[in-house]
Parts: C-alpha cells; structure tokens; sequence
C-alpha cells in the first residue's frame, strides 16, 4: 500500500540503530493496518453470517417467531413440544436410518471399488472418470433425473423390471420404498468420493511394507488384511464422520422428489426445520429442530477434533502428499 | 468370487512367451476389466439416459413400456427449454452468482489467507481460530437467521442475497493460508527489502505462485454456488431472480408431461459442471482429497 522502507537493499544481520529501530514501529504499525485491510472483507462476511446467525438462532429457538410479527419468549417451549412430536421423532429417525445405511454402505463400496480401480490396467483413467462424475451432478438434477426414471408409469425402471417378468413398483410414491430408492440414488452420487479419497490413501501405502509382507510369504489376502486396510485408517475415520455428517444434512434431494412424503416417510430432520420455518411459518420451533441437529453433528465434530489430536501425537509425519501442507504440524 | 486368473497379473505378466501367447489366446485382456467396465458402465447409465430422453420424442417416451432408444434426435425439447422466456434468464442468473462467487472468493480468500500467513498483528490467532470454528457449523442452523439478516439488509429477493453469503468461505481463507505457508518466505523478502508493498509483493510474486491453491478454490466455489438449492429456494422468490437449480424444480412440475424437454432442462443444468469436472479433473480430485484428508 505505502512504501516507507529506503529502496537501497540493506543487510538484515546488522544491529538495529535506535532510527532503524524506530523505523521498524513504524513499519510494525503500517502492517497492522495492511492487515486488517487485507482481512476486513473476509472478516465481515464469515464471521457476520455465521457467529450472528448463530447466536440469533439460539435466540430464535427460545421464541415463538413467524419471521414477519414480533415473536414472543417461551423459553424451553420449543424443545418441550419437540420432544412430544411424532412428526419430529419420524424425522430422526429417518435421518438416522438413511445415516445408519448410507454410511457404512457408501465406505465398503467405495473401499471395494478403489481397491479394484487401484491398479494399472488400460482404460482405468476412464474407469474412475465414470463412477466419479456422478458426484458433481448436483442432488437438483439427480432428483429431476431419478423422479423420472423410477416413475411408476413412465420410468424406464419399471420398464426394466417388466422386461424380466416383475411387476411394477411404486418407488418413490410408495411409502414403504421412497427412503430406500432416495438412499440408492445418493449412493449412486455419494460413493465417488469416497472411491477418490480411497484412492488416494491407496497410493501413500508403503510400497516397502507390501512388498516385504509379500517376500514373507503373505498371499492377496492378508496383504490386504494386515497392511493395506490398517494403514487406511485415518481416511475411514475421516469419511465415516464426513459421510455421516454428509446424510444428515441431506435436503435438497428430498426436496426435489418426494417433499418428505408419501406419508413423512422421507421427511429428513433439515426438511423439518426448512418446513416448520418456512412453510408452516413456526421459525422458532425449526430453529430449536436446527439446534437438536447441531448438537449431532458438534458430537461429531469433537470426535474428529480428538482422533486428529491424538494421531498428530502419535505419529508426527502425517500423510504426506496429498495436495496442502501443513508446515506447522500440530501448531493449532 | 475371483478367478484363478485375476492373482496371477494376466496378459500384463513377465513369463515365456509360449505361455503368453497361450494366456492372451484364453482372454486378451486383463480379467478386472470384466468387473470394472460393466461397473463403471453402470455409474453411468443414468447420465446416458438423462441425455438420451432429452432428445426423445414425446410418443417414445409416453408409451409404456418406454422406450429404451430413441429412433432419431428429436430436438423438441431443448427448443421448448431454450424458447421459454425464463430458462435463458435463470441460466444467466447462475452465471452471474457463480462469477461473482469465485472471483470474490479467490480476491477476498487470497487477501485474508496471505493476511494469516505473512503478517503479524493483534488478534490473529483469536481470529483464525474463530474463522476455521466456523466451518464446522451447518448451514442448515443458521439458514433462518441468515434469512433474517438478508432481510434486515433489505436483498431477500434479488441477485444480492445469493452473492452477499457466498462472497467468502473460510475454507477459501484457509486453503490460502495453508498454501502461503507452503512457499518459502525467501521469495517475497527480497521485494520487502527493496520497499514493495505487501499488495505489490501479494500480486505479482505470490499469486503466480499459487496457482494450484487458485484452481483449487476456483473449481469447489464454482461446484458449490452453481449446485446449490437450498439457499435460493430460501432467499428468493420470484421466477425472475431463480437460478437455474431452482427453475428445474418448478420446471418438473408444470411441464410434467413434457419429460423430454425437462430433461433437456436437465442436461442444461448438468453440461456447465461436467465441462468444468472434465477440463479440471487433476485439479478437481486432488482438491477433494487434500480438502477431505487434511480437514
């Protein structure tokens, strides 16, 4: 911004004279304001859409507030009546079933999968370019594009399924299906990252460690068992929790194929809040739901925060290679 | 489940050529491809499929049983799509929502990064510390709120209210923090000595630099703000500020009968992502697993 420094080169070894001292404040001073110019911006954004919001939330979730009129305070009402309500209990526990199916499918796929892509065979580029991209197609056009092919008259699913003599299906209008057609269709999308991220770890396997176990007479199999998945730990740690954090926020799927229907059997609990503020116009009460799911979700963010404390502890190298360094290993 | 084949590396292995020939006569490939391919096939058939009804005509795809192929492109559907007064205009709301986002972010993301990394001053670890808290809290608790503020600041329903909270991520900050710190510092003090300033020194010595870290920010911007529903079905509400996320989900409903045209639609939706996915693959990939494994 300003240049206050002389433009002559200076050694930086030599004992600062009292003026050179003084110059230096001054600079000191200077760069606190550079500082706060550089960062002010981004300051402002983050911080005021997100530590505000946050405590208005709190706020909001004591009160009975429409978003338009004056609310009023009701203290733990909100949460009372939440606890009461069997729209809200079907709401945890869908999220907790397509969470509780989700997860542990979307990681032994992937592993299975990233463990098949890992080798070097023709075509393997183009292999993991298909069972990737369906990730970056946003949930918008996956629902748009599923709620046609899984239409009970005209999707070619059932199209399909006729061809080898089964009857038609209701899918997503059938209440007893429509959780488990939307989990396949997250599945679908929600597996190429984990294949990546799996791929990724394969490659920081040591290559030493494999091949000694090999030498010793290891066959596939236990290779497999007591080299490649141990040392894979790390990253599953890390996908359990962002998967699963991942399925309790889903939203935008629902959205656009069911509603939270046929019957709230696909009512997930961000559909609730989203409804409850929004729809029904009772933003208190969706805001102590939003709570009741952060509380879940701050759980999960403890128990990443304590693996990673733990694991800088124990081994100190961390994974290399993988794209960011941290310089300052266990500076935070 | 494998065949005995598979442990022994196939037409790919090192043995005399006697047995090679006799291998590669038996399969001329290598056995993985026999699972990988139907598999990776199958990823994306549904994709084939979003492209293949979209230039169906309405009689294929209103029979039943539906047809599986088309006889010829029918463009009747992307000329419905195109020729409604809404859908060239949601598009470029889109456009527009998703420039401003990743020129802002890597503007903003880059001034703070270098900020947190370079610089001292007081206060910074308290505010780094509360910037990075800050991505472990959902959207979804603070979506009501964030609504109440867009409103006090008077831009619910308009363009302004899906750039305001998209102007800078923490991650963006960072990203570019982390990066910064990667770069030896011998680089720029040469420029510091000679009285350059920290934007000068920012622009034309460090940003060149961190190329990798802009594509980076540049590509999960562009993925988040171009995808995103939640937020605009939130903050907007006429047709006219829609961007193109939201215009399908309405769109799905009133042409209804009209399937090949929502799914040109669709595949309008879809072509801007996958473009970017396949023209920055490394990028792409390498940002989501350095993302994923370092938090």
């Amino acid at each position: 911004m300003r240049s206050t420094g002389p433009r002559t080169p200076r050694p930086l070894t030599l004992d600062p004279t009292p003026a050179a001292r003084a110059a230096r404040r001054r600079r000191a001073r200077g760069e606190t304001a550079t500082a706060w110019a550089f960062i002010s911006p981004a300051v402002l954004v983050i911080l005021g859409l997100s530590v505000i919001p946050l405590l208005w939330s709190l706020l909001l979730s004591f009160r009975a507030d429409d978003l338009v009129t004056p609310g009023r305070w009701v203290g733990l009402d909100n949460y009372h009546a939440l606890s009461k309500d069997p729209a809200f209990r079907t709401a945890v526990k869908n999220t907790l079933i397509y969470a509780g199916v989700y997860v542990p499918l979307s990681l032994a796929g992937g592993l299975a999968l990233a463990l098949a892509l890992n080798r070097r065979i023709r075509l393997v580029g183009l292999y993991r370019t298909l069972v990737f991209i369906p990730f970056v197609v946003s949930a918008t056009a996956q629902g748009v594009l599923f709620s046609f092919i899984f239409d009970p008259e005209f999707g070619v699913a059932n199209s399909l399924l006729h061809k080898i003599g089964i009857s038609p299906q209701g899918f997503l209008s059938n209440p007893s299906q429509a959780l488990y057609v939307l989990l396949l269709i997250s599945l679908w999308s929600g597996i190429g990252f984990c294949v990546i991220v799996y791929l990724a770890a394969l490659q920081d396997v040591p290559a030493e460690l494999v091949e000694s176990a090999r030498l010793d007479g290891a066959n596939r199999a236990q290779v497999l068992r007591h080299v490649t998945l141990p040392s894979l730990t790390p990253v599953t740690v890390f996908l359990v929790l962002w998967q699963f954090i991942t399925a309790l926020q889903v939203f935008d799927l629902v959205y656009v194929t069911t509603k939270g229907g046929p019957l709230g059997s696909t009512t997930v609990i961000v559909y609730f809040v989203w409804e409850q503020a929004f729809q029904n116009f009772t933003a208190g009460y969706g805001a102590a739901a939003a709570y009741v799911l952060a509380i879940g979700l701050v759980a999960a963010a403890v128990v990443l925060r304590l693996y990673r404390r733990h694991r800088e502890r124990t081994e100190a190298t961390g994974l290399a290679g993988t794209g960011v360094v941290q310089p300052e290993g266990a500076g935070r | 489940m494998t065949a005995p084949t598979m442990t022994q590396g196939a037409a790919s292995s090192v043995s005399a050529p006697a047995r090679r020939t006799e291998r590669r006569r038996r399969l001329p490939f290598s056995p993985w491809h026999l699972l990988l391919a139907p598999l990776s096939i199958g990823f994306a058939l549904p994709l084939v499929w979003l492209v293949v009804s979209s230039v169906m005509t309405n009689a294929e795809i209103n029979r039943f049983p539906p047809a599986l192929w088309p006889h010829g492109i029918d463009l009747g559907g992307y000329r419905y799509v195109l020729g409604n007064a809404m859908f060239p205009r949601w598009f470029l709301n889109s456009c527009i929502v998703a420039f401003v986002a990743v020129t802002s972010n890597l503007l903003l993301g880059a001034l703070g990064g270098y900020a947190f990394a370079r610089m001292r001053f007081a206060g910074s670890r308290v505010l780094l510390a509360l910037m990075l808290a800050t991505m472990a809290v959902p959207f979804q608790l603070t979506m009501i709120p964030t609504f109440l503020v867009m409103k006090w600041l008077g831009l619910i329903d308009t363009l302004g209210a899906l750039i305001v909270p998209s102007l800078v991520t923490p991650f963006a900050v960072f990203l570019f923090r982390q990066f910064f710190l990667s770069l030896p510092r011998e680089l720029e003090e040469a420029a510091w000595i000679d009285g350059c300033s920290r934007l000068r020194v920012l622009v034309s010595i460090v940003a060149p630099l961190a190329r990798p870290a802009l594509a980076t920010v540049a590509v999960l911007t562009f993925l988040a703000t171009w995808n995103d529903l939640s937020w605009p079905l939130i903050a907007i509400n006429h047709d006219a500020h829609y961007t193109l996320q939201l215009g399908l989900t309405t769109f799905q409903g009133q042409h209804h009968t009209k399937w090949s045209a929502v799914m040109a639609g669709n595949v309008i939706t879809v072509l801007p992502v996958l473009v970017a996915f396949l023209f920055a693959q490394k990028t792409f990939i390498q940002s989501l697993t350095s993302s994923g494994l370092k938090g």
